[in-house]
């Protein structure tokens, strides 16, 4: 095959690849603007003949999907600041402050990577059920304020800070509250931003613990309210790509304009094995 | 504030936090699969009475464990190596070093991922419509006949998992990439003047050494693809004729849609005891492998 070839060969099947992969969010795109029933026509149109904002009219009017969109950024900006503050101080503890047990401690935590969170779903619904917290922000928001994965993530970075600059704070009097807050949480920046995104991401596509813990339409999240409505308006395609739409341009709009920190992370998490 | 102290100031919130929502209830739901906890018990506490391994047993001798079990062993041993294969062509050509635009094509072939499963299942129910849908509309114009994706029992499975190749390939692709990229040139400088063809290389230069990610890459799917749920739950309901209710779904009807606790947690640990066992044996292949 001569290099001219190879090189378009190349370029054809990452176009026809890349095409794939994005044509079903441009349709959404698309679809979300057309007329009730227009979608259901042959051939499958691509482009809205009159296009419209009234499926995005009656969504959040009638729908109520500004109340899932208030939900979905509620719940994920609490999950993504407060498990950041506590997997930041778990992971800095484990890699530079030495206690008796630390070692143990880690194993048993890496251990708990091991064990799929549906196991504990059904003694956690119980637990919250008997604390009267079933259907309310809590109930979602709780058991996500630390994973062991963020505080693996947080210690492999934190490794790399040297000692000597943490010795010669504690020389010059600072206390460990301060020497964290001052030299240990700058010099974490890169991993905090690449672990925010990464949970706000988990937290806002998040389906089958909402769905269990969410028992009110009040506090549905995005996804359930579309999982909701996808079930009673099957047929109206061009209002549930709308639905659609809402729901992921937040995600993909965050992670295009962090897409560095997001692939960083990625790959420093697929190291753990 | 000595050292030691303050090391477990820092921990305490984290430990906390994993220790009463994950630990404990992973402990509590080995014992509640070992009781009959119901409705009548979620009522009034004293309905409650120790089964043993009552809930296992009966799983075992029922036919909707062994066919939500068959389903997602289905989705496991299809999807994860085409969604393997399909991450790794993607790499290798990105991975080219004729391609121009290639944070364009790495971007997009990734956006998928980014994705809320949710949503993006509600658009592929409308691209797998037998009568408006895309798929069908493009099979229709090489003359293959529509297809009731969605609404055969025999497609069913084959649409989620192409869905789910569709919404997942690009994550593997970057780690992938990486491996990749890590690969020493002169390698390939070598094989190539000793005259190896494209393929040669690839199968004996980029496999071997591509070998660890790969395993990684393969224990970390198949441990994510045991674990359907979302995907039938919006797509097909578990349907039609339960052929795509899986194992979590399962776990998901028997707790939280009849309430019967002791037999949803016999089930996610069934789940968690099969995960197990299948990627300790993949590691061991998969070691052995590289050892030889």
């Amino acid at each position: 095959m001569s290099p001219r070839m190879a090189k378009a060969l190349v370029h054809g099947l990452l176009i026809g690849g890349a095409l794939v992969a994005i044509f079903p969010l441009l349709w959404m795109l698309a679809v979300s603007f057309m007329r009730p029933g227009e979608a259901g026509s042959l051939p499958p149109p691509l482009w809205p003949a009159h296009p419209t904002w009234n499926n995005y009219e009656v969504l959040f009017l009638r729908a109520g999907v500004g109340h899932y969109l208030f939900n979905s950024f509620a719940i994920a900006t609490a999950i993504t600041v407060l498990s950041l503050a506590f997997n930041l101080m778990a992971g800095y503890a484990f890699a530079k402050l030495r206690f008796a047990g630390r070692e143990r401690l880690f194993q048993l935590m890496l251990g708990m990577l091991v064990i799929p969170a549906q196991v504990a779903m059904m003694p956690l619904f119980l637990m919250l059920k008997y604390l009267h917290l079933v259907n309310s922000y809590a109930a979602v928001i709780m058991p996500a304020m630390a994973t062991a994965f963020g505080v693996f993530l947080v210690r492999q970075y934190a490794r790399g800070i040297p000692d000597e600059l943490l010795e010669a704070a504690r020389i010059d009097g600072a206390s460990e509250w301060r020497i964290f807050a001052r030299i240990v949480l700058p010099l974490l920046k890169p991993i905090m931003v690449t672990l925010a995104i990464f949970t706000f991401l988990t937290a806002w596509n998040d389906f089958m613990w909402p769905l269990i813990a969410l028992t009110g339409q009040e506090h549905y999240t995005l996804p359930l309210g579309l999982a909701s409505l996808a079930r009673e308006h099957a047929q109206d395609s061009e209002l549930m790509m709308a639905g659609s739409v809402v729901t992921v341009v937040p995600v993909l709009a965050l992670f295009l304009a962090m897409q560095r920190y997001y692939i960083e992370g990625l790959l420093m998490g697929s190291v753990k094995g | 504030m000595n050292r030691q102290h303050a090391a477990w100031w820092f921990l305490t919130p984290a430990l906390l936090v994993l220790g009463i929502f994950f630990l404990l209830p992973v402990i509590a739901a080995l014992g509640l699969s070992l009781t009959d906890y119901d409705l009548y018990a979620l009522a009034d506490i004293r309905h409650l009475r120790f089964v043993a391994l009552g809930n296992y047993w009966d799983l075992l001798h029922q036919r909707k464990f062994w066919s939500a079990l068959g389903h997602t062993f289905y989705f496991v041993l299809v999807g994860v190596p085409l969604s393997i294969a399909v991450s790794l062509c993607a790499a290798l050509l990105l991975n080219s070093p004729l391609v121009r635009f290639k944070t364009f094509f790495r971007t997009a072939l990734f956006a998928p991922v980014v994705t809320t499963v949710v949503a993006v299942a509600v658009v592929w129910r409308y691209i797998f419509n037998t009568k408006y849908g895309w798929l069908n509309y493009v099979l229709g114009l090489v003359g293959i006949h529509p297809v009731d994706w969605l609404g055969d029992p025999h497609w069913a499975m084959p649409s989620i998992i192409l869905f789910a190749v569709w919404k997942n390939f690009g994550y593997n692709m970057i780690i992938f990439l990486a491996g990749l990229q890590a690969i020493p040139r002169d390698l390939y400088e070598a094989a190539r003047i000793d005259g190896a063809s494209a393929w040669q290389q690839f199968r004996h230069i980029t496999l071997p050494m591509l070998g660890p990610t790969l395993l990684m890459v393969a224990i970390l799917t198949v441990s994510g693809y045991f674990q359907l749920f979302a995907e039938p739950y919006v797509m097909t309901e578990g349907g039609p004729l339960q052929s795509t209710t899986s194992v979590l779904y399962l776990m998901y009807n028997e707790g939280f849609k009849w309430w019967n606790f002791g037999s949803a947690s016999a089930v996610a640990f069934l789940l968690f005891v099969i995960m197990f066992v299948v990627t300790a044996l993949m590691l061991r292949i998969g070691r052995r492998g590289e050892a030889a």
